[in-house]
């Protein structure tokens, strides 16, 4: 009965092919053209995501993890989520150990199915890298990966991301045509622009409404995890 | 009658027109509606305040889809290929009964009896709701806007912000009356919160999620969505078993294909350079990830569109991306509203498409309910020209073309407007018929005369059209302008 | 061969005054033939014409819509430009004949007068390049856009060139100007109510801009928006913007 469902609409739209005069190639030239010098990518990137509300935090290789630690306080959070093996979690272990009181650091170390409730129920705070932003529309690049689960970035009410300014492109099509993504699309990959959103009420603009109700994007020249001495 | 022997629901006391008059009555809806658009109008056209990126970006849209479907059997073939490659499994729908029971078995094979949905307007064309809860299972509509109206027993009046006719002190008694423990408000962030809490552990105890798909890619197995809220991350990322719906026409070739596209429909949707997430999904959880969905499945619907592909002229109406722009910027929509079309698919482009989904014959008042203004064609990214698909389907409604594969063709037919454009014809096919009917109408045409008919329809707002005393002919003639 | 003058200009050209403007407005008609001789242009009004077709076309009556049109067609045979008091004709004309002549006897004769086809603002602007001297007292005008002469026709700025060129009329925007008033041809008869919203609405706008005049290339414009005004007794009156051009420039 399905079978045959593909086999009928296949059918259709195959008897009704009228050659390939619509299949010229497309002129891509208006969005490659879409480019802008790597000093001006990032005040881009910042400018559009602050309009959509994300925040912004300036940080080094070695400050980001007591910068991250004053913004949970501030915010009040309790805890912060890692990845278990992420970069990023071997890093905070270490710069937050025997510090008195502050966020606890949590790790993403079980299947979801293990973890839900606590995910749903408990966790103030999401970290993760991303692949790096896009200048045209503000965007970050976030594969989430075996370390960094999906939900991180998703469920937790604050998400932080930190980002190496270094690592801002130009656009999507840009970064689509990128071999990394070009030879074989990872399982889920992300832009994220903004904490969660909606106008659906009367066009006004509200935050939070189901994902995260801050996007704290955290800037690293470097990346997070500069080589050791340096 | 119907195609299928069903009363027509364009005509009559419940047709088109009287649902439409009965919502010009309400001064709610035609504020909320104006101030919606006019809003959406200016923000859309900020973004695209360059003319020459506006033409280049619209040209590129229109090749792209033009290009899709072009190749859509052996694209659609080659999706299947790729997506069942990367573990996604791929399901072929005629009907949307038919697509209904793909949906209902998956979950029932899982024993899923709770369901969390992002928005999708395949799953309007399916009444996917009415059906799951229908058997049993609990099927809960996440996005906001819809979440609003599912609340409320409502369909969407717009495809990008379904309860854009509710202001919010109609939302707050909604939520009032429906949701335990919430405290009235009239304020969008209270509101908005209350919404959070109770779809929040929705997600959570979700058995499976239900999302459209925006676009999908050919060449590599990939569902592209995208939204501002992140429910459609919940829906297709928490719950084990994610099942995403798709008209066929959503494919595209490569993924160079997926950013012109996006751009032009937030752009022309609601004015963002960008929707807060862009999710990219070519496969469930992979070994070693510790979430995301175990089983992705992919509904491919039918429902009419490998018809419309049939025609040549008609086919374009499948390059649609649905941003809605045209229903922003339609001067009738406007003014009443998303409801009064009674179709999955209102404004402009739901007047192309409903007739032939549902037939010409049933729905022949939707393709006449435009005064072809073109404003929808106008600012239409994929360059549908919706006016002249429109003249096409009046034109399928009265006269039954040979060889003509539209739904209901010919099935409109007025014996009386027939006659009317007969004599039409005749009076002005031949200079001697012109000059006695002009003739007339300036020499008779300013006596009173019962205002009935189109007459009365049209004096109703306005003083009746009084006809000069003499003709240009004749003044031509008098001031001697040559003939030849 | 086309006439051609000395200066580039056509010597003659023919005039195609619409059914609406032919019943309704003829004054309009005339002055649109005037401002035409006044630039030493011979004039040719073909007296067998009609109507361009457009009310059956666009109702879907494709057959009546031929049979009109090609009634037309066979009226102006000579290469002289055809130029139309409306931008909705002269838009039937030149984006629709050739599709409606498709595969027809006289289809290369309609493509032949779509391609020279033209409004009568855009004549004056593109073609001849008139200039004008106003000798009206000052007046406060407004401009409505028709849908069809902006997007089947492709004139927008044309009429609004030669009005700035008047020194003692002021052009006060319209709200909303892109948006259509309403008419439609036969949809004003269909749909009556949504038609009555939209020139209600329209009406409204005009007189919020304090105008004496509204004004526009359009009859069906024209006799739908000078109806509500009129109805709403609104001070504001319609006019052509030929008539007006005509008026003002004629001097007393």
């Amino acid at each position: 009965m399905r079978e045959g469902a593909r086999e009928a609409i296949l059918g259709r739209l195959r008897a009704a092919r009228r050659g390939e005069d619509g299949a010229a190639p497309s002129d891509f030239a208006v969005v490659r053209e879409k480019r802008w010098p790597e000093a001006e990518r990032l005040p881009r990137l910042r400018r559009l995501m602050e309009a959509a509300h994300a925040e912004f935090l300036e940080a080094t290789g070695e400050s980001w993890p007591s910068a991250v630690r004053d913004l949970l306080v501030e915010a009040g959070a309790r805890n912060v989520m890692v990845g278990a093996g992420s970069a990023v979690e071997a890093r905070l272990a270490e710069a937050w150990s025997g510090l008195p009181g502050g966020p606890e650091l949590l790790r993403y170390d079980r299947p979801v199915e293990e973890l839900k409730g606590v995910l749903f129920g408990s966790v103030d705070a999401g970290l993760t890298t991303c692949e790096g932003g896009l200048a045209e529309t503000g965007s970050l690049v976030v594969v989430p990966t075996p370390e960094e689960p999906r939900l991180l970035s998703l469920v937790p009410p604050i998400h932080l991301v930190l980002l190496d300014p270094a690592t801002v492109r130009d656009g999507l099509w840009q970064l689509l045509a990128e071999p990394r993504f070009a030879n074989g699309m990872p399982p889920n990959a992300l832009l994220i622009s903004g904490p969660s959103k909606t106008a659906d009420i009367e066009q006004t603009l509200a935050y939070g409404v189901h994902g995260p109700k801050r996007l704290v994007v955290v800037v690293v020249p470097g990346g997070a995890t500069p080589s050791r001495g340096s | 009658m119907g195609a299928d022997g069903a009363p027509p629901p364009g005509a009559g006391a419940h047709g088109f027109r009287a649902r439409a008059t009965a919502a010009l009555g309400d001064p709610q809806v035609r504020a909320n509606f104006r101030r919606a658009m006019d809003g959406l109008m200016a923000k859309r056209a900020a973004l695209f305040a360059d003319p020459a990126e506006w033409r280049a970006m619209r040209a590129l849209g229109a090749s792209i889809r033009a290009r899709t479907l072009a190749r859509l059997p052996e694209l659609l073939e080659r999706l299947e290929e790729r997506c069942r490659a990367n573990g996604i499994e791929v399901h072929w729908a005629e009907t949307t009964a038919e697509a209904n029971e793909v949906v209902l078995d998956l979950l029932r094979a899982r024993g899923a009896t709770r369901v969390v949905k992002g928005k999708s307007m395949v799953s309007e064309e399916m009444h996917l709701n009415d059906f799951l809860e229908a058997h049993g299972v609990e099927s809960l509509e996440s996005d906001l806007g819809e979440y609003v109206i599912q609340l409320d027993g409502e369909t969407p009046s717009h495809i990008i912000m379904p309860a854009i006719h509710k202001d919010r002190q109609q939302i707050a008694r909604l939520f009032g009356r429906k949701i335990r423990d919430a405290a009235y408000s009239e304020d969008v962030d209270e509101l908005t919160a209350t919404a959070r809490r109770v779809l929040r552990r929705k997600f959570e105890e979700a058995d499976a999620g239900i999302s459209g798909v925006n676009c999908a890619v050919a060449e590599t197995g990939t569902l592209v969505l995208i939204e501002n809220e992140g429910n459609g991350r919940m829906s297709t990322h928490v719950p084990p078993l994610h099942v995403a719906l798709m008209g066929l026409e959503k494919v595209v070739e490569r993924l160079e294909d997926v950013p012109p596209l996006l751009s032009l429909l937030t752009r022309s949707a609601t004015g963002q350079l960008v929707t807060t997430y862009v999710n990219m999904i070519s496969g469930p959880r992979s070994p070693g990830e510790k979430d995301g969905p175990r089983e992705v499945h992919l509904v491919v619907l039918d429902n009419g569109r490998s018809r419309i592909y049939e025609d040549e002229e008609l086919a374009v109406t499948l390059r649609c991306i649905r941003c809605g722009a045209c229903m922003n910027h339609c001067p009738v929509y406007t003014r009443v509203g998303g409801h009064a079309y009674d179709a999955v698919y209102p404004g402009p482009i739901g007047k192309v498409l409903t007739p032939q989904m549902e037939g010409v014959d049933r729905r022949h008042e939707l393709p006449h309910a435009s005064s072809l203004c073109g404003a929808c064609a106008e600012v239409c990214p994929v360059e549908i020209p919706i006016t002249r698909l429109l003249v096409r389907l009046r034109a399928e409604a009265s006269t039954r073309r040979v060889g003509s594969t539209v739904l209901g063709a010919g099935g409109a037919r007025s014996g009386g407007e027939a006659l009317s454009w007969r004599l039409w014809k005749r009076a002005f096919g031949s200079p001697g018929a012109y000059r006695l009917v002009s003739w007339l109408a300036t020499r008779l045409g300013r006596l009173p005369v019962p205002r009935l008919g189109p007459l009365r329809a049209w004096t109703s707002v306005r003083t009746a059209p009084r006809p000069a005393r003499r003709s240009l002919h004749e003044l031509a003639r008098e001031k001697g302008v040559p003939d030849a | 061969m086309e006439e051609v003058g000395a200066n580039g200009r056509p010597g003659t050209v023919y005039f195609f005054g619409t059914c609406l403007v032919d019943l309704f407005f003829p004054e309009a008609g005339l002055a649109g033939i005037e401002l035409l001789r006044r630039e030493g242009l011979r004039v040719v009004y073909p007296q067998a014409q009609t109507c361009c077709g457009q009310p059956a076309f666009n109702c879907g009556y494709r057959d009546e819509a031929l049979s009109v049109a090609r009634a037309q067609v066979a009226l102006f045979p000579e290469p002289w430009p055809v130029v139309v008091p409306s931008g909705s004709c002269a838009g039937m004309i030149r984006t629709h004949y050739p599709e409606l002549f498709a595969g027809e006897p006289d289809e290369a004769a309609a493509r032949g007068l779509a391609g020279r086809v033209h409004e009568l603002t855009e004549f004056l602007v593109d073609v001849l390049h008139v200039s004008l001297v106003d000798r009206g007292e000052p007046v406060k005008v407004t401009w409505h856009a028709s849908c069809h002469a902006m997007r089947e026709a492709g004139v927008a700025a044309q009429p609004k060139a030669l009005l700035a060129q008047l020194a003692n009329v002021e052009l006060v925007p319209l709200g909303r100007e892109r948006e259509c008033c309403g008419f439609g041809g036969t949809f004003s008869v269909r749909e009556p109510e949504i038609s009555a919203a939209m020139v209600e609405d329209k009406a409204a706008d005009v007189a919020a801009t304090g105008a004496a005049l509204v004004l526009s290339g359009d009859g069906g414009c024209l006799l739908n928006v000078g109806g509500a005004l009129e109805r709403q007794g609104s001070r504001a009156r319609p006019r052509h913007v030929a008539e007006f051009l005509l008026e003002r420039t004629r001097g007393r």
